[in-house]
């Protein structure tokens, strides 16, 4: 059941994020005639997003597996401290 | 486990800055372009290893004036995790480098400085290994974290402003991000990435200091 809500909580938590920052990444869009090079075109394909996947990926993957090590200890604390 | 407060705003700070990291503006400036993401990145490596090797030495200081084996536990974890942070911070910096100053690691005071605090603290690990008796153990590394954290403090913050010339930025003068560094949309990202990385090294130090508390009281029955 605390699985459950953390699944879904977590679920909130990138739909919010997606729906915060999809808009934003119009400011980055006009490009600079004489500005210095950014990744313009990365922002225009949409293909940023695909980073952002999988940045958020990875920082979601490395907090979920910290977070079943504390569940870990936790529950060995319980049955030692018994 | 416990939802506590700072748990949660630790994945909510993490994910918000590996978002909003790569999607809001940045600055556009010349050889640094993209790039200037990593300060989201790099640079909170860098305060939360102070920030976790403060907390060590203040164990440290409660060790010494009240000799526990948690404290020196709780100690010994924090320094790893500060050391685990360090040793990001130099890889993140050294990959940096070289796509803007055009090498993996340059002679420069900064980089150097951070290098060997970074040994200094690798000693620590190794000084740490060398004992048999706990009680020794732990006092002489209670006292070897203080002399570690106070050399890191010049190597860090000190002598990289002392010795000038750097490509690395916040040297000159103020050390510190100026107007030019970090601008205030900056700042939206920067600041949450701090607090999340900061958070995030108290909760592994947590996680580790408690699963060396159930061995210490399974030797101790």
């Amino acid at each position: 059941m605390k699985n459950n809500l953390l699944a879904r909580f977590f679920s909130a938590l990138c739909l919010l994020q997606l729906l915060l920052f999809t808009g934003t990444s119009a400011f980055a869009q006009a490009p600079g005639t004489e500005a210095p090079e950014m990744a313009d075109v990365l922002r225009q394909s949409g293909k940023i997003y695909v980073v952002v996947a999988a940045v958020v990926i990875i920082v979601a993957g490395l907090l979920v597996y910290l977070i079943s090590l504390d569940r870990k200890v936790a529950r060995l604390e319980q049955e030692i401290n018994k | 486990m416990k939802w506590t407060w700072w748990k949660v705003l630790t994945v909510v700070c993490l994910l918000y800055s590996a978002v909003a990291g790569f999607l809001l503006p940045v600055p556009r400036l010349a050889i640094v372009n993209e790039s200037i993401r990593n300060l989201y990145f790099h640079v909170p490596m860098w305060f939360a290893m102070m920030v976790i090797l403060g907390t060590s030495v203040f164990r440290s200081m409660q060790y010494l004036r009240n000799p526990s084996a948690r404290l020196d536990i709780l100690s010994h974890e924090a320094a790893k995790s500060g050391i685990v942070l360090g040793l990001l911070g130099l890889a993140t910096g050294s990959l940096w480098a070289k796509y803007t100053w055009g090498a993996w690691w340059t002679p420069d005071p900064r980089l150097n400085a951070a290098a060997v605090a970074m040994l200094i603290y690798g000693a620590y690990l190794v000084l740490r290994g060398s004992f048999r008796d706990e009680q020794q153990r732990a006092r002489v590394s209670a006292i070897y974290n203080i002399f570690a954290f106070a050399a890191a403090i010049p190597l860090l913050f000190i002598l990289p402003r002392l010795a000038g010339n750097s490509l690395h930025p916040g040297q000159t003068g103020n050390p510190g991000f100026n107007k030019y560094d970090l601008d205030s949309t900056m700042r939206l990202v920067f600041y949450p990435a701090v607090i999340g990385w900061i958070l995030f090294s108290f909760w592994m130090t947590q996680v580790g200091s408690r699963l060396a508390f159930l061995q210490l009281k399974l030797d101790e029955k």
